[in-house]
């Protein structure tokens, strides 16, 4: 493998799986911390008919309307999860069953209905991703790559993540003590003054939006992988809420570039030429970090905990 | 078009089609059926959880087909696949539930994406194998009834049939304890073993309708029949035929119309119809649907400002708010010069009689399991007995 | 002859406009589905008091705070506190809620929740500096939780999670204190430790309003009473209150007339 293969080919599609575990990883601690972490499967799964509304009213697959229309999406079924849950007094896992089901199912017919079949927009891949092509044309060697004609030429799912990543990071960074006090005590947050609703309304737009960013690379199921297991994962390890989002941003790192060096390169080991799917490969490796906390963090692991009542350590609130 | 559909829909398309028809209506009732309970332990998606993990389950079986010398698309083959991850997945769901510190949902999320993306990983092997054969494991995504053979088509009846028998049979044991498992509890029975027969039911379904639904739209014949029906009816043996109704329904109407629609997905097509009853029982249901609560609701509060303004002018007082006043006016209980009419005079009187009993009656049972409740509309002969009422009347003890 | 006319319901309790006491409720009341919860409640709490809100089980006295702080939705009513409704005053009030409504397992110390009452000084998006985090400890200090600080609040016991949020609710300088069952399962170094925050805030200036379960102890802790029994069966001070009627009332049946005897004795 060269430096050319390299650099065009596995560089840009490890670097938009790292983004994209990153980006979804530091909203999924919110998810998991607020009880909603079936929002991201819900949200995932109302992505299709967004895009597909968005194409449709657009006339064109630019990643704007896509993406804009992804996130109307995602308003719309949490309005829909909310008013269902409300008016029909369902709890809020059937209500989100209803609507994501139904919307997504509207998402197919209109898929097929409309042609848009025709226009890249494949339900397969919607589902499982893309990330194998996702290239780096122009450039041939590492002298090259920084470069302005071969950064001009970066993947346009790579910038696109690249900018949502940073206003992530940047807008957590910002509001950290805001969505710390909404999350923990929303009772708290109201008579401080926020808006508690806005802000729940906007979380869910912002993972609407990192989820849609994401999608192309690896598919809309995949993203609730990494919404959900890294902040999982860091869940286990660390009970300080700042150290979680950086431990968080560590396992998505980690889980992106394993999981696609394991697709990639990993069959050869086996004799097999054909590399496997590199967003599933990353969902595994996702998982696996998870279980490897699960089970065994120093704190809160499976395994520690048996030894510490085994030893009668176990520590009792003083 | 409306012909063939007619002729769809009344089982004279053929015999083919009329039997994928009767397979997929049988399964549509068979999610209702068993969807109920998973909906009445409020885990309406585990199911989510479940489908989700087959997907691994039958890479699996299809590679274990083709090392058996056949084309490894045998459906009974496939279907046990994914009832074994299926099992897994809800095994590791409550694993993680019971023995970390992270919450059901997040459990459900994690088994959910990491078992569908081995799936994938296993998927994308089997890509390389043979392009052929990947076609037909991709049905098992969205759904299709086009590629169901006869044969199919019975065992997916013939199963889901079963299924239905199995979870009839067990319909007292499982509506104890959605409605209260402690009774439940301490009546002898065991929780777990039933949650375990429960979820057993569900994967069975799953398992079964992936073929025609899809993985990822089988969970919606599980939770929008039982959804819709419950705004109809609380009595469970009534809930389970109505939600089997309603997933037979959705089965009936829905699986015709995409015969007649081969690029479709079947489960597509069959979701939408489940979604169109259930939209409809939102809104028009009579006690629970959206219309009738609200009336329900605005009656009420018609009816509290009336008593809030009966016992007002009872004391001399005009009624507290603009709703009361309203309400009072209209009934010509109050002149538009603030003074109390013949009518209203009798009106506040009789309000302020059954306001002092219910309050007598309070201070003498406070523990009495009937509260005042101004707002059901009840007068106080309505619920206890005339000597009662008469003690209460009677000289303060 | 005419009957005579009706007069303004508002005279029938006056409110005080000039003055604005810290809580005034009229006619509030709060059902679920059909059943009433609380009924036609009127109250005015007087200024710098240490209220106790008691009243049989299921009697409306959660729900009447809740219904207050527009945690559920009220049939009709009007609160005003300090003349002013909730949403211009809210800044002015501290609730401290029953321990069960809160999610222990949160990644917080018992630092990290006292500051969090501290947010509204920082104000948005700001970071939270050292000055507050030593803030925090002060008032962690005041309830005895200093050594407790970095804990993680699910580590610690039901009295020390009730100090943590009194250190939390102090950083809040308030003007009127909200509590429900503060004092519900919680050791004697707690206990001692609400009280006495309790009469230090009322001694700077604030009123004290507590949902309190145990009406052995109403005469100790507090001046004033409300008892609610869905409606208002009485309200005023201790001594007024705790009378050997007002409590046949209110409690009717559920108490023997020894007992009832003794508590009045106590006022």
């Amino acid at each position: 493998m060269t430096a050319a293969d390299f650099l065009s080919i596995d560089l840009p599609a490890i670097l938009v799986a790292v983004l994209s575990a990153t980006s979804c990883g530091l909203l999924g601690n919110f998810l998991v911390l607020r009880r909603q972490a079936l929002i991201g499967d819900a949200i995932s799964h109302v992505a299709l008919p967004g895009i597909v509304a968005g194409f449709l009213i657009a006339g064109t697959i630019a990643t704007l309307p896509l993406m804009l229309g992804a996130m109307a999406a995602a308003v719309v079924a949490a309005g829909l999860i909310e008013i269902i849950r409300r008016a029909g007094r369902l709890e809020s896992g059937a209500a989100m069953g209803v609507v994501f089901t139904t919307m997504f199912a509207i998402g197919i017919v209109l898929l097929e209905q409309t042609g848009a079949a025709n226009a890249h927009i494949d339900a397969e891949h919607a589902l499982y991703g893309n990330l194998e092509s996702t290239l780096w044309l122009g450039v041939t060697g590492w002298d090259d790559a920084l470069t302005w004609d071969a950064l001009s030429q970066l993947p346009r799912q790579l910038i696109t993540l690249a900018g949502v990543t940073i206003a992530i990071a940047a807008t957590i960074t910002a509001f950290y003590k805001e969505l710390k006090v909404s999350t923990f005590d929303p009772g708290l947050a109201a008579s401080l003054g926020l808006p508690v609703k806005t802000i729940s309304t906007a979380l869910i737009i912002v993972v609407a939006l990192a989820a849609v960013a994401a999608f192309e690379a690896v598919g809309s199921i995949l993203v609730i992988a990494m919404f959900i297991c890294p902040a999982a994962t860091a869940r286990m390890l660390t009970d300080s809420l700042s150290r979680q989002l950086w431990l968080s941003v560590l396992v998505a790192t980690i889980a992106g570039v394993g999981g696609y060096v394991l697709a990639a390169f990993g069959p050869q080991l086996w004799g097999d030429a054909d590399s496997l799917s590199a967003a599933g490969m990353i969902a595994v490796v996702a998982g696996l970090l998870q279980t490897a906390a699960m089970i065994a963090a120093p704190r809160y692991g499976i395994l520690s905990r048996a030894i510490r009542r085994r030893t009668g350590r176990l520590d009792l609130p003083a | 078009m409306s012909e063939e559909l007619y002729a769809v829909l009344t089982f004279q398309a053929g015999y083919n089609t009329s039997i994928v028809l009767a397979g997929v209506i049988a399964l549509g009732i068979g999610g209702g059926v068993i969807g109920v309970f998973s909906f009445l332990r409020k885990r309406a998606l585990i199911s989510d959880a479940i489908s989700h993990a087959t997907l691994p389950g039958i890479a699996i079986a299809f590679l274990i087909g083709i090392a058996l010398g056949g084309t490894g698309r045998n459906l009974a083959l496939l279907m046990a696949g994914a009832a074994t991850t299926g099992v897994l997945g809800v095994l590791c769901v409550q694993w993680i539930r019971d023995y970390t510190r992270l919450p059901e949902d997040t459990a459900i999320g994690t088994v959910l994406s990491v078992f569908f993306g081995l799936g994938i990983v296993l998927l994308s092997h089997i890509q390389t194998l043979e392009a052929a054969g990947q076609a037909g494991l991709n049905s098992f995504l969205l759904g299709s009834t086009a590629a169901l053979t006869a044969g199919e088509a019975q065992l997916i009846g013939g199963a889901s049939l079963l299924t239905i028998l199995i979870a009839l049979l067990l319909l007292k044991e499982f509506g104890a304890v959605a409605f209260d498992e402690g009774f439940a509890a301490a009546q002898g029975w065991r929780i777990a073993r039933l949650d375990l027969a429960m979820i057993g039911l569900l994967l069975a379904i799953v398992a079964i309708g992936l073929k025609t639904v899809g993985l990822v739209l089988i969970i919606a014949l599980v939770i929008i029949p039982p959804a819709s029906a419950r705004f109809w009816t609380e009595k469970l043996g009534r809930l389970v035929a109505l939600s089997g109704l309603f997933g037979g329904l959705a089965g009936w109407t829905g699986g015709s119309l995409s015969a007649l629609l081969p690029d479709m997905p079947a489960g597509a097509v069959i979701v939408l119809a489940a979604a169109t009853i259930f939209a409809f029982s939102l809104m028009f249901a009579p006690r629970r649907g959206v219309i009738g609560w609200a009336v329900q609701r605005l009656k009420m509060r018609l009816r509290a400002a009336s008593v809030r303004g009966l016992l007002a002018m009872a004391d001399g007082y005009l009624p507290p708010d603009g709703l009361s006043y309203q309400v009072i006016r209209l009934r010509g209980y109050i002149d538009g010069d603030a003074r109390i009419t013949e009518s209203g005079r009798r009106a506040a009187a009789k309000m302020r009689r059954q306001d002092r009993l219910w309050q007598t009656y309070r201070t003498r049972h406070p523990d009495a399991a009937l509260a005042f409740n101004p707002l059901s509309g009840l007068r106080i002969e309505d619920v206890l007995s005339a000597d009662i009422i008469a003690a209460l009347e009677g000289p303060a003890r | 002859m005419s009957p005579p006319r009706l007069i303004p319901f508002e005279s029938r309790q006056p409110r005080n406009y000039t003055a604005p006491s810290p809580l005034s409720i009229r006619g509030l009341s709060v059902a679920y589905d059909d059943k009433p919860a609380v009924w036609d409640l009127d109250y005015d709490a007087p200024d710098r008091g240490l209220i106790a809100v008691i009243g049989p089980n299921g009697a409306g006295k959660s729900t009447m705070i809740k219904a207050m702080l527009g945690l559920v939705p009220a049939l009709a009513g009007d609160v005003r506190i300090f003349g002013s409704k909730l949403r211009q005053a809210r800044r002015r009030i501290a609730y401290i809620p029953q321990r069960t409504s809160v999610d222990w397992d949160f990644p917080a110390s018992a630092e990290d929740v006292v500051a969090m009452g501290l947010y509204g000084e920082i104000g948005w998006c700001r970071p939270v500096r050292r000055r507050h985090r030593d803030a925090a400890r002060d008032y962690l200090d005041r309830v005895g939780m200093a050594d407790f600080a970095g804990r993680q609040i699910g580590q610690l016991s039901g009295g020390q999670q009730q100090r943590v949020f009194l250190a939390r609710a102090l950083a809040q300088k308030a003007d009127l204190y909200l509590m429900d069952e503060p004092f519900a399962g919680v050791d004697a170094a707690t206990e001692r430790a609400i009280v006495n925050v309790m009469r230090g805030v009322r001694d700077a200036g604030a009123t004290v309003l507590c949902v309190h379960h145990d009406l052995q102890t109403v005469a100790d802790y507090f001046d004033h009473a409300l008892i609610l029994n869905v409606r208002a069966i009485a309200q005023g001070t201790v001594k007024d209150v705790l009378t050997e009627d007002v409590l046949q009332r209110a409690y009717g049946g559920r108490l023997a007339e020894t007992e009832i005897r003794a508590i009045a004795r106590s006022a």
